[in-house]
C-alpha cells in the first residue's frame, strides 16, 4: 500500500504486542469493563427483534449480491451521484486517494478541514498526507479527538479510545486542547458529561468556520446515489452540512443496490454497534441540494486492496463488513490484547481477516494476525452480516504457512510461505505421517508410557509456552488403544 | 444398536479413562461398541493451523475406518465439529482445485453419521437419565465448538441434571472461551494463559469440586492451569461423570 | 470526472473496474444481479399494534432515549409551544419558511426566519428551533426530517441547542424502519433523529449532549389531522 500511514510500519507480530498488553493491568481493566458493558447491551438490543436471524441472513444476501456484481453497482452509483450533482473519483490505492483529496482541498484555497470519523481515511493515512501538504485535519468524533490530541492510535472501530479511561481522557484534554485550539477550562473533572462538554466547546469554533468537510460513509445506494452516515454525537451532521465543500472517501464495498436495502442495515447496524434501537443521528444525502448543505460534493471511491480481497472466494466475505464492531466486543482475545496489537486501523477479529487481505501477508504482523484467535466463534455468532470469521482465519493461516496463488495490486502472483514456519511445517508433516500409520502411533504411545516417569514438568523450546502457566497432563500407563486390545482382544 | 467409538487421538494417548468410561456408559445403555483400529486423528490440529493438505489423508482414513458403521460416537465436541464443519470444506476445496470429488464424497459419508457423545445420548438414544451417580458439586463449561459449531445447547446440562447426587453450579461467563484453541495455546501463550486464568477464577468462584466439559483438550488447558496454581478443583470429562454409578463410582 | 484534480482519473477508474471484473472470474458470465437471491423473510413490522398503540410506542421509545415528549391536540399546540420556549428561557426561535404561522402565534421569543444567507455563526446565536417532520418511526423512536417546508435546511436543527419537533399523530407515524423508507424520497437530504446528541466514547457510558441540540422535545399533536405534512408522499 503506497502512501499508507507509517504508524503501523514495523509493528511487532501479534503475540509480542499482545504479551505487553496482557501485562498492562490498567489497559486490561479498561477493556474488560468496556467490552463487557457493550456486549451485554447488544445482546439485549438484538433480543428485542424476534426476526434477527432473518435480518442477518438478508444482510448477508444483499452484500453477497453486491459483491458478486460490484462492477455493475459501482457504475450505477457513479451515474446516480453524477446525475445528482456530485463528482466521482476513483482511487486504486492509498497514495492515489490522498493525492485526489489533497488536490481537492487545495482547490478550495483552505488550509484546514473538519473530519467525520472515517475508517477509510485512517486506513490510507489521509491526515498525515494532508499535514505534509500544509493542511490541518481536525478529527471531530469525541474518541478520535482523544486519540488525535493524545498523539495516540485508535484501538477500536467504534470507540477508538476504548483503551483510555476517564482519568486519562481528562489529562489529555487538560494538557493538549490548548495546542489544537480552544483550551479546556481550568479544573476540568473526569466526569464524562463534563468531558463531552469540553469537546463541544473546543470543536464548535472549528465547525462554525469550516469550509471543507471530509467524511466516509456507511452505505452508498447505487440506484439513487444516496450516501448514508450513521453517528451519535452530531459531529457528523456538522461536517456534512455546514462546509461549502464535502469530500467523502468510501471503500468500494460500501455500495448497496437499492434504497429498500437500507431497511435491513438500519435495523442491524445500530443494535450491533452501540446496542441502540437507532443511533441518535443518521444523515443521508444525494449529490447536492440547492441552499441546503455543501454546494460541492466529491465522492472518492477507494480500492486499496479491496479488489484483491474480492478475488479470494473464501476471503471475499470480509468485504460484507459494515464496521459495527460487535465482533471486537465479544472477542476474548481482543479483550486481553487490546486493539493496538493488531497493527492496523481494523483491530479485533474482523481486522485479523481484513488486514492480511488488504495489505497481504508479507509483514510480521500481517502474517501473525490469522493466528490471533482461539477460533471460539463468538465473532461469527454476533456478526450482523454473517461473516464466518473463523473460516476465513483458517483459510488465511493456510496462505501463511503454504503460500500459493493470491492477487496483489490486481495481479495474480504466487507467494512463498511466510518465514518462521519451517520447523512447524516439518512437525505437522511428521505428525500426519504418524497419524496415517496407526502402528507408528501405537509405538509412540508405548514409548511415552514407558518413559512417563522421566518426563520433565517443564518443557524446553516452544513447549515452554505451555508449561509456564499450565501443568502437563500425566501420560497414562496404557493408551486407550492398548487397553482395548488387551481387554477386548481381536474385535476388529 | 451398534456404534463405532471415535475416541480421538488426545483421549487415546492422554485420557484413556474417558474412552473407557464412554464404552462402559454406552454398553450400560444397551449399545454395542466397536473400536475400529485404523482410526487415529480427525486432523483438527493440522487443519486449524493452516495445513489443510496434511489433513486430507486423515479425512480418507476416517472415512475408511468407519465405513461399516451407521453411527460414529465421539467424546469430543471439537473433533465432532471438525468432521461436521470442516470435512465438507476440505472436500469442496479439493474439488475446486481440480482434484476430483473423492474427498467431498468421503466428507459426505462422514458428516451425517458423526455424533458428539451428549448429542448421541439425547438425540439418538433419547435418554437424559443415564443412571449415573456422582455425589459432588460440579460446574459445567460449554466448550466453544460444542456450543457454537455443533449447537449442543442444553443437552449436556440436561444429562448432568439427571445425575444422582450431582449438584450443578452455574459458571459465571460460561460461554467465554477458556483460551485453549489448539496451537493458539502455544502461538499466543500470553493471551491464552490470561484467558485460562480468568476461566479458572470463574470455576473456583463456584465452589464446585469439579469442572466438566465435553472436551478433554479444553480440560487439559483448564486443568493444567488449575494444577499449576495448586487448586483442588478436578477437571472431569462429562463422559466419566455419566459413566459413574454407585456400583462403579468415579475414582 | 474532474480531470484537473485526478490527472489519471479515468485510467484509475478503468483500472479499478478491470480489477473488479478479474476478481469475479468465478461468477458465471450470464449471472445477473437479480439472480443472487435475497431472502427477505424478515418482518415488515414487529408486534401487533393499533394506530393508538403505535403512537404510544413512539412516545415510549423517544423518551427512552431522553427526548422530552409532549402530547397535545391541535388547538393546544400554540399554548404548549409558548410554555416550552418560556421554560427553556429562549429569547429567539428559528423557524423554517413553511412552518404554520399559527404555531408560534402565542410565543414570546423573537421569531427568526431562516434565510439562506445566514451563516453558521448567526444560527449559533439563536436559542431554539421549531420544526415539523416528514415521518416518525415508532419501533425505534426516530423522527425523520427531509427538508420539507416546515423543516427547513439541515443546519437549522443542528446548531441551536434546543430543538422542538412537532409530529402529527397518527398520520405521520409509521411503525417500522421498512415502512419509513417506503414513505421517504431518497432525493431529499434527510436527518434521522433518535433522541438528543449522545456519545458512548468514554468508558462506553452513554452521555447525552455533544454537538447537536442538547435538548430535543417532541410534541405529538393529535386530533388535528386536517392536512398532510407537505413532505410525505
Amino acid at each position: 500500500m503506497s502512501g499508507t500511514s507509517d504508524t503501523y510500519l514495523g509493528m511487532p507480530a501479534f503475540p509480542a504486542a499482545a504479551r505487553d498488553a496482557v501485562r498492562n493491568e490498567t489497559l486490561r481493566e479498561n477493556l474488560r469493563h468496556a467490552t463487557h458493558t457493550i456486549r451485554d447491551k447488544r445482546a439485549k438490543a438484538v433480543a428485542e427483534l424476534d426476526d434477527w436471524a432473518l435480518l442477518r441472513a438478508a444482510g448477508r444476501d444483499v452484500k453477497e449480491r453486491t459483491l458478486r456484481h460490484l462492477d455493475h453497482y459501482l457504475l450505477q452509483l457513479e451515474e446516480s451521484v453524477t446525475a445528482a450533482g456530485g463528482t466521482v473519483h476513483w482511487a486504486a490505492d492509498a497514495g492515489e486517494a490522498n493525492r485526489i483529496v489533497t488536490a481537492l482541498v487545495k482547490q478550495t484555497g483552505q488550509s484546514e478541514v473538519v473530519k467525520v470519523k472515517s475508517m477509510a481515511t485512517q486506513e490510507i493515512g489521509l491526515n498525515e498526507a494532508l499535514e505534509a501538504e500544509g493542511i490541518r485535519a481536525y478529527e471531530t468524533d469525541l474518541a478520535e479527538l482523544i486519540v488525535q490530541l493524545g498523539d495516540d492510535r485508535p484501538s477500536h472501530i467504534l470507540v477508538p479510545a476504548i483503551h483510555r479511561n476517564r482519568g486519562e481522557i481528562r489529562d489529555i484534554f487538560a494538557q493538549r486542547m490548548g495546542s489544537w485550539g480552544r483550551p479546556a477550562l481550568a479544573g476540568l473533572s473526569d466526569d464524562p458529561a463534563e468531558l463531552a462538554e469540553a469537546a463541544r466547546v473546543h470543536l464548535r469554533e472549528k465547525f462554525l468556520r469550516a469550509k471543507v468537510g471530509i467524511s466516509g460513509a456507511n452505505f452508498m445506494v447505487a440506484e439513487t446515489g444516496t450516501l448514508v452516515v450513521v453517528e451519535s454525537e452530531g459531529n457528523g451532521r456538522m461536517c456534512l452540512t455546514l462546509p461549502e465543500t464535502l469530500i467523502s472517501v468510501v471503500g468500494i464495498e460500501k455500495v448497496v443496490p437499492t434504497w429498500q436495502d437500507l431497511e435491513v442495515f438500519l435495523q442491524t447496524l445500530p443494535r450491533s454497534s452501540t446496542a441502540e434501537r437507532m443511533n441518535p443521528y443518521t444523515s443521508m444525502w444525494t449529490g447536492t441540494t440547492d441552499s441546503d448543505g455543501p454546494r460541492t460534493f466529491h465522492l472518492v471511491l477507494l480500492d486499496n486492496g479491496r479488489t484483491d480481497t474480492l478475488a479470494d472466494e473464501v476471503g471475499r466475505q470480509a468485504l460484507r463488513c459494515i464496521r459495527c464492531s460487535a465482533c471486537l466486543n465479544v472477542c476474548p482475545v481482543y479483550e486481553r490484547a487490546g486493539g493496538h496489537a493488531y497493527g492496523s486501523v481494523y483491530p479485533g477479529p474482523i481486522g485479523a481477516i481484513l488486514s492480511p487481505q488488504l495489505r497481504g501477508t508479507g509483514s510480521d504482523v500481517d502474517a501473525s494476525l490469522p493466528y490471533a484467535s482461539s477460533l471460539c466463534g463468538a465473532c461469527y455468532d454476533v456478526c450482523p452480516v454473517a461473516i464466518d470469521i473463523p473460516e476465513v482465519l483458517v483459510h488465511l493461516r493456510e496462505r501463511v504457512v503454504e503460500g500459493g496463488e493470491v492477487t496483489r495490486n490486481g495481479e495474480r502472483v504466487t507467494i512463498k510461505p511466510a518465514k518462521g514456519h519451517t520447523a512447524e511445517r516439518a512437525a505437522m508433516r511428521a505428525a500426519r505421517w504418524v497419524l496415517d500409520h496407526p502402528g507408528a502411533l501405537r509405538a509412540g504411545q508405548r514409548l511415552a508410557s514407558r518413559t512417563r516417569r522421566l518426563h520433565p514438568k517443564r518443557l524446553p523450546g516452544p513447549g515452554r509456552a505451555w508449561t509456564d502457566t499450565r501443568a502437563l497432563p500425566e501420560v497414562p500407563a496404557e493408551s486407550f488403544r492398548d487397553w482395548w486390545q488387551r481387554t477386548r482382544g481381536g474385535a476388529r | 444398536m451398534r456404534v463405532a467409538l471415535f475416541v480421538t487421538c488426545v483421549n487415546d494417548t492422554l485420557y484413556p479413562r474417558t474412552g473407557q468410561a464412554v464404552v462402559r456408559l454406552l454398553e450400560r445403555l444397551g449399545v454395542e461398541v466397536d473400536f475400529p483400529q485404523p482410526q487415529t486423528c480427525c486432523g483438527q490440529p493440522q487443519f486449524n493451523t493452516g495445513y489443510r493438505h496434511e489433513t486430507e489423508p486423515l479425512v480418507r482414513r476416517f472415512d475408511r475406518a468407519f465405513a461399516d458403521h451407521e453411527y460414529v460416537v465421539t467424546p469430543s465436541g471439537s473433533c465432532a465439529a471438525m468432521v461436521r464443519d470442516n470435512y465438507p470444506r476440505i472436500g469442496a476445496k479439493a474439488a475446486a482445485e481440480g482434484r476430483g470429488e473423492e474427498l467431498a464424497e468421503a466428507a459426505g459419508r462422514a458428516v451425517p453419521k458423526t455424533y458428539e457423545l451428549t448429542e448421541f445420548l439425547v438425540d439418538v438414544l433419547g435418554v437424559t437419565d443415564v443412571g449415573a451417580w456422582f455425589p459432588y458439586a460440579v460446574t459445567y463449561h460449554p466448550t466453544c465448538h460444542g456450543l457454537r459449531v455443533l449447537g449442543l445447547g442444553e443437552r449436556p446440562r440436561r444429562l448432568l441434571e439427571q445425575v444422582k447426587g450431582l449438584e450443578l453450579r452455574e459458571l459465571p461467563g460460561a460461554q467465554e472461551c477458556c483460551g485453549f484453541g489448539g496451537t493458539f495455546a502455544v502461538k499466543n501463550a500470553a493471551v491464552s494463559a490470561a484467558m485460562g486464568a480468568d476461566k479458572v477464577r470463574a470455576v473456583e468462584s463456584t465452589g464446585a469440586g469439579a469442572v466438566c466439559t465435553v472436551d478433554n483438550s479444553c480440560l487439559m488447558h483448564i486443568g493444567g492451569t488449575l494444577a499449576k496454581k495448586g487448586s483442588a478443583v478436578r477437571p472431569v470429562h462429562i463422559g466419566e461423570i455419566l459413566a459413574a454409578t454407585e456400583e462403579e463410582p468415579y475414582v | 470526472m474532474n480531470g484537473s484534480v485526478s490527472g489519471g482519473a479515468s485510467s484509475s477508474r478503468e483500472r479499478v473496474l478491470a480489477r473488479v471484473r478479474r476478481a469475479l472470474a468465478d461468477v458465471p458470465r450470464d449471472e445477473r444481479p437479480r439472480d443472487v437471491g435475497v431472502e427477505r423473510g424478515y418482518l415488515r413490522v414487529h408486534g401487533d399494534r393499533t394506530a393508538e398503540q403505535t403512537v404510544d410506542l413512539l412516545a415510549e421509545n423517544l423518551a427512552d432515549y431522553r427526548a422530552l415528549v409532549h402530547r397535545v391536540d391541535a388547538a393546544g399546540l400554540p399554548r404548549l409551544l409558548k410554555r416550552l420556549l418560556a421554560a427553556h428561557g429562549s429569547r429567539s426561535v428559528l423557524v423554517p419558511p413553511g412552518l404554520p404561522s399559527e404555531w408560534l402565534a402565542a410565543a414570546d421569543p423573537a421569531v427568526v426566519p431562516d434565510r439562506e444567507a445566514d451563516t453558521a455563526y448567526e444560527l449559533d446565536t439563536v436559542d431554539s428551533v421549531v420544526t415539523g417532520c416528514a415521518v416518525a418511526i415508532a419501533e425505534t423512536g426516530t423522527i425523520v426530517l427531509d427538508g420539507g417546508p416546515d423543516q427547513g435546511r439541515r443546519r437549522i436543527t443542528l446548531v441551536p441547542d434546543h430543538h422542538i419537533c412537532v409530529v402529527r399523530v397518527p398520520d405521520q407515524v409509521v411503525r417500522s424502519v421498512p415502512q419509513a423508507l417506503e414513505r421517504l424520497d431518497p432525493g431529499r437530504p434527510q436527518t434521522w433523529i433518535s433522541g438528543p446528541s449522545a456519545t458512548s466514547d468514554i468508558e462506553l457510558n452513554r452521555v447525552e449532549g455533544v454537538h447537536g441540540p442538547r435538548t430535543l422535545e417532541v410534541i405529538l399533536v393529535g386530533g388535528g389531522s386536517e392536512r398532510q405534512a407537505p413532505s410525505v408522499r
